[in-house]
């Protein structure tokens, strides 16, 4: 869980700084983007690799909770679980469910587009359509609404998820309290950053 | 004061329970919880019916026997205490009171507040000591000087009374606190590092063989600890048990 | 010698017990493996004697009533396990603790068994550090020490304020290990309820499982008795609500002598009784008189205003507090023994001095004591010229770091701040110094049975001092016994295993179903803890801090009636074959209903005052007590006939070659 979640979070931050030339430099996310869609590498070794650390990543999480859940046969008829323990910590199964059916969208709305562009139809390779395709794409309202939401879990689920995942791998020293601070910045930073990403967008359409 | 009470009666391992209410008068704030369930009691039985079955020894927090989920937390609303240390002064005339036991699969119901906690006990057996014959033949008590901070720090961990309020508070039920305590104290010290490897792997294997569930660091068992027992210990024995996997 | 035999082995008194081990019998290792051992208990003394068994390889079965070995009472004891080691250099040495444990005993003790107990203390620590144990260390990485009652060097070892419970878990540790090996089977809910005796010789129990209520039966070719004390008989104690005498009290009418029951120790520090519905009471620490200074109002009104709430304790002018103890004991101060401090503080209060609502609480004050550490600690951290309360801040700080939990315990039960305003307390039964007699080997006047840790007599005379349970539970379990069971079993190597069909067995179990329906028949309304009470009433009013020919006369009389009221009328809920903690209880009080009286009896016998046994018509003109040596030194060994009235008085002279008799003083 902790090793699969902190390689994604390594990805996120990869991510944001390519979403993040979108706001800045047209050009430059044109040519990560391409560089990143047609790059063998990339393509054949670290997508397969990225897809499997989501699955891992949520399919333990569906089975941790499962078996959680039976450690516990008999409930409780009074359980008070707000009182020595934050929502956001007991609650990663939701925040976590939410994301998963955001990827969706978010496979959906990119990654299934980018399988049909390049494989199914087979279209020749263009380095110049990336910007213009994600700017599009934040010009619903409704999409746009979904993904700023799902930034808000996900900042809840790193919030718990990325300090959390240092304990579980035995991190303890007088470095602790520092990285604990760096992953709550992290946490409130980066889905923070993408949302705004998404709603620059959508308030600055391409006019054609 | 007048208190009204919602108590687990369950008649035996096999049996189905449900809550029973039950009314008190003339209950005082100095009266240590346990004391009030003991009136109770008394007018049960005057009543010629069962008393409520609760476990409870020492009523001075140290044992840990007493394992009462009070109002929704294990040993109540109080911290750093157990059930038989919170007294009656924590609650206001008219309130009701809900009393369950320690709940997880791997804590059997015995008998109404009655639980069974030998998991914890198969969980020390695995390796939860130092194997050095008790023979008195060692080297002298203090041939290996230990830093302070380290032993302060293997005390700390030895404080954990076994109540099981951990996995009780934990929404995984999770051991993992009561293990680490253990493991901690001993991958602390010089004469406990000699079989950590081996310490670490075993118990963990017979916590999980128990049926706790596992640990999403969620934190409210080191709130609920009466013995303050830090989630370091937790980072301390993942960190063992991760050395110890890698070296086989 | 006539029946009581001690089999102190001859020679002079330093090298007894390295002799006697030389010239006992041994067990082969193989012939071990034959041989089973049950011990009832899995304290410090019956938990480290399993452990120890064990690893000898003996099949060792233990039995607990708790749901846990680690919960035996042991566990409570907060502050610390002496030793000679001499660490400090402050002259201690095995002899030194022998004289301390004797004098303080009040020379009612056998010399050869406290000289062995504290020969092997050394080894105790080592023992424990090599298992674990955290001890409290200075920071340098040696270990620490403190001073207790009663002695006047640094010898007690301590982890902050639960050093029972540290080596407690030590013991369970080892227990753990071979539990694992499959060398000691661990039954716990199980009450021992019988000993069952076949051709003279100890040869199983009659167990009940607490849980199923299934009556059980357990060979073995040796019993250990290990269940601890007896001061629940008071109710109010600072033992645990589960504490009985049943194991031994049911050894005793099998035959086992019972020595000095009357011998019970009230620890001078334990939070005061707060009303009728009190089910326990508390102890704080000893330790906590390394710092603490006990004192109450010098004047009557004082004491009045303080009762009623019109005066506060902080309020009161140094020169209108009475350091009793320092006034009294000038040499000891606060650390006078137990015993001498209970006595001080139940004189004040019976004087009109008590500072609670009930007057019956005297004050433990760490004002000074935050002072004195608080002007250090600023001198130390380079501080000239602190202020009042910088200084307090900081000694507050100092104070916290030693005693800590027993601060937060204290505030949980009372509600006030001990930081702020001293501490109330008062006596409460703690200990019971008599016990089981037990010869040199620790076995009982049944061959085959044994007797450990505070269940037997031996080592504390008339009164314990503080640190020494947890050394002799630990000593006898770890060191003694596991050698000297070696020389009687060596003649069972060819024994095999005991059948539990024998009409031994079948008669003791019989009287054990006969009991449970016969206390399961009441048709009273009154429930156990009723009279359990009114025993406690009766034990604490006549037979407590101290006890007249008439009160004791009393007691006899009042108990005696009690009890066969109790038999005929107590109301128990339930059935005998389930979980049912009221029948748990009802076996147990039956069992206190006849100690109380035999105690009551063997007080009255003892025509003397020594350590904890305050006779009011014998005391010296200050209110000390006046010892008789010349007709009372002997143990007070007592052979069971049917009736407590009727028990048969033996008497153990004891034999005090290397100590000269004195009156005991802390002056």
């Amino acid at each position: 869980m902790a090793l699969s979640g902190i390689f994604l979070v390594l990805f996120l931050a990869l991510h944001f700084t390519i979403n993040f030339t979108s706001v800045i430099s047209p050009e430059t996310f044109n040519e990560l983007s391409h560089f990143m869609g047609y790059n063998v590498i990339v393509q054949f070794i670290m997508q397969p690799i990225l897809i499997a650390g989501v699955v891992i990543h949520f399919v333990m999480g569906f089975v941790l909770e499962i078996q959680n859940n039976r450690a516990r046969g008999v409930k409780y008829v009074q359980y008070k679980g707000g009182a020595n323990a934050p929502w956001v910590s007991r609650n990663m199964i939701i925040s976590g469910a939410v994301i998963l059916a955001f990827l969706g969208l978010h496979f959906y709305d990119f990654w299934v587009h980018e399988m049909a562009y390049k494989y199914v139809e087979a279209n020749p390779e263009d380095p110049t359509r990336y910007y213009a395709e994600t700017v599009e794409k934040f010009a619903p309202f409704w999409r746009t609404a979904i993904y700023v939401v799902s930034f808000g879990l996900l900042s809840l689920h790193l919030w718990h998820g990325f300090a959390s995942s240092f304990q579980t791998m035995g991190v303890n020293n007088k470095y602790t309290p520092s990285i604990v601070n760096f992953t709550k910045i992290y946490a409130v930073a980066i889905p923070l950053g993408f949302a705004f990403i998404a709603i620059y967008h959508h308030f600055n359409p391409i006019i054609h | 004061m007048k208190i009204y009470l919602k108590i687990w009666r369950q008649k035996d391992a096999t049996s189905k329970g449900k809550m029973v209410d039950y009314t008190l008068d003339g209950i005082e704030g100095d009266m240590s919880f346990l004391e009030m369930l003991d009136i109770l009691n008394e007018e049960l039985i005057s009543k010629g019916e069962e008393p409520v079955e609760f476990d409870h020894d020492c009523r001075e927090g140290i044992c840990g026997t007493c394992s009462l989920q009070i109002n929704g937390r294990p040993h109540g609303p109080d911290t750093r205490i157990t059930a038989c240390q919170l007294h009656m002064r924590s609650f206001k005339d008219g309130d009701t009171i809900t009393i369950e036991p320690f709940r997880a699969k791997a804590f059997p119901v015995v008998k109404d507040l009655i639980i069974d906690r030998s998991a914890f006990d198969r969980i020390q057996q695995a390796g939860g000591y130092i194997s050095v014959n008790t023979s008195g033949n060692t080297v002298d008590a203090n041939a290996i000087p230990i830093e302070k901070e380290k032993a302060d720090l293997s005390f700390n961990a030895a404080t954990c009374i076994g109540c099981g309020a951990c996995v009780a508070a934990c929404k995984n039920a999770s051991a993992m606190l009561f293990t680490s305590a253990k493991v901690s104290q001993f991958a602390l010290l010089p004469q406990g590092r000699v079989e950590a490897a081996d310490r670490v792997m075993n118990m963990v294997r017979q916590m999980d063989l128990e049926g706790f569930g596992n640990c999403t660091n969620t934190g409210a068992c080191e709130v609920e600890c009466p013995k303050g027992i830090s989630l370091e210990n937790i980072a301390r024995m993942n960190r063992e048990y991760l050395s110890a996997s890698v070296r086989g | 010698m006539g029946i009581l035999d001690s089999k102190v082995p001859k020679g002079p008194l330093a090298d007894k017990w390295t002799k006697h081990k030389n010239d006992i019998n041994l067990v082969n290792p193989a012939n071990k493996r034959n041989i089973d051992i049950i011990v009832v208990g899995t304290g410090l003394a019956g938990g480290s004697a399993s452990a120890t068994l064990a690893e000898l390889g003996y099949n060792v079965k233990t039995f607990c009533y708790q749901d846990s070995p680690r919960r035996a009472h042991s566990i409570a004891a907060q502050g610390g396990v002496n030793a000679s080691k001499n660490y400090q250099g402050d002259g201690d040495s095995d002899y030194r603790l022998f004289y301390d444990t004797i004098k303080g005993g009040d020379y009612r003790s056998r010399e050869a068994n406290v000289y062995r107990l504290a020969e092997v203390s050394g080894n105790i620590i080592d023992q424990c550090v090599a298992q674990g144990v955290p001890f409290a260390r200075e920071y340098g990485g040696l270990l620490d020490n403190r001073s207790f009652g009663g002695v006047l060097v640094s010898r007690t070892f301590y982890a902050k304020g639960q050093t029972g419970q540290q080596l407690l878990l030590g013991a369970y540790a080892a227990m753990n290990r071979q539990i694992q090996r499959g060398k000691i089977k661990s039954y716990t809910r199980h009450e021992m309820l019988d000993l069952v005796v076949i051709d003279g010789k100890a040869r199983g129990i009659i167990a009940r499982d607490l849980v199923t209520g299934e009556i059980e039966r357990h060979s073995a070719h040796a019993v250990v008795i290990a269940s601890g004390g007896y001061g629940n008989l008071f109710f109010l104690s600072t033992y645990c609500m589960g504490a009985n005498v049943m194991a031994a009290w049911r050894t005793h009418k099998r035959g086992a002598f019972f020595a000095n029951p009357c011998f019970t120790q009230i620890h001078p520090t334990c939070i005061p009784v707060s009303g009728d519905h009190q089910s326990k009471l508390t102890l704080m620490s000893e330790s906590l008189r390394n710092d603490g200074r006990i004192w109450v109002p010098k004047k009557l009104e004082d004491a009045k205003a303080i009762r009623e709430g019109k005066l506060k304790p902080t309020e009161l002018a140094e020169e209108d507090r009475d350091y009793y103890l320092e006034r009294r004991y000038p040499a000891f101060g606060n650390l006078v023994p137990r015993d001498v401090a209970s006595r001080a503080a139940k004189e004040r209060c019976d004087a009109g001095y008590g500072v609670n609502k009930t007057g019956e609480a005297v004050y433990l004050d760490f004002a000074s004591a935050i002072k004195r550490y608080g002007t250090e600690k600023a001198y130390t951290s380079g501080i000239q010229d602190p202020d009042e309360d910088t200084v307090r801040k900081l000694g507050e700080e100092v104070i916290e770091a030693k005693y800590g939990n027993l601060f937060q315990m204290y505030e949980k039960i009372v509600d006030q701040n001990p930081y702020k305003t001293p501490m109330m307390i008062y006596p409460a039964v703690h200990y019971t110094m008599g016990g089981l007699w037990v010869d040199y080997n620790l076995m009982t006047t049944v061959p085959g049975c044994y007797s450990i840790g505070e269940s037997n007599f031996s080592d504390h005379g008339a009164n314990r001092l503080g640190a020494s349970a947890l050394m002799q539970g630990l000593a006898d379990g770890y060191f003694v016994l596991p050698y000297t069971i070696g020389d009687y079993l060596s003649d069972d190597i060819r024994t095999g295993k005991i059948p539990t069909d024998s009409p031994e067995f079948d008669q003791a179990e019989k009287d054990v179903r006969d009991r449970l329906n016969k206390l399961m028949s009441g048709k009273g309304k009154h429930s156990v803890d009723y009279y359990h009470k009114k025993l406690g009433k009766i034990m604490w009013d006549k037979c407590g801090m101290s006890r007249n020919e008439k009160g004791l006369k009393e007691a006899i009389k009042e108990i005696a009636e009690l009890r066969a009221d109790f038999w005929e009328n107590v109301k128990v809920t339930g059935s005998p074959d389930s979980k049912n903690q009221e029948l748990e209880k009802a076996g147990r009080v039956a069992d206190f209903l006849e100690i109380g009286e035999l105690f009551a009896k063997d007080a009255l016998e003892r025509n003397e005052s020594c350590g904890g046994h305050f006779r009011e018509e014998y005391q010296t003109p200050e209110g000390e007590a006046l010892r008789d040596d010349k007709n009372y030194k002997y143990v007070a060994a007592w052979e069971y006939k049917g009736e407590p009235k009727d028990a048969k008085l033996h008497k153990e002279e004891l034999v005090y070659e290397n100590i000269e008799l004195k009156t005991r003083s802390y002056k």
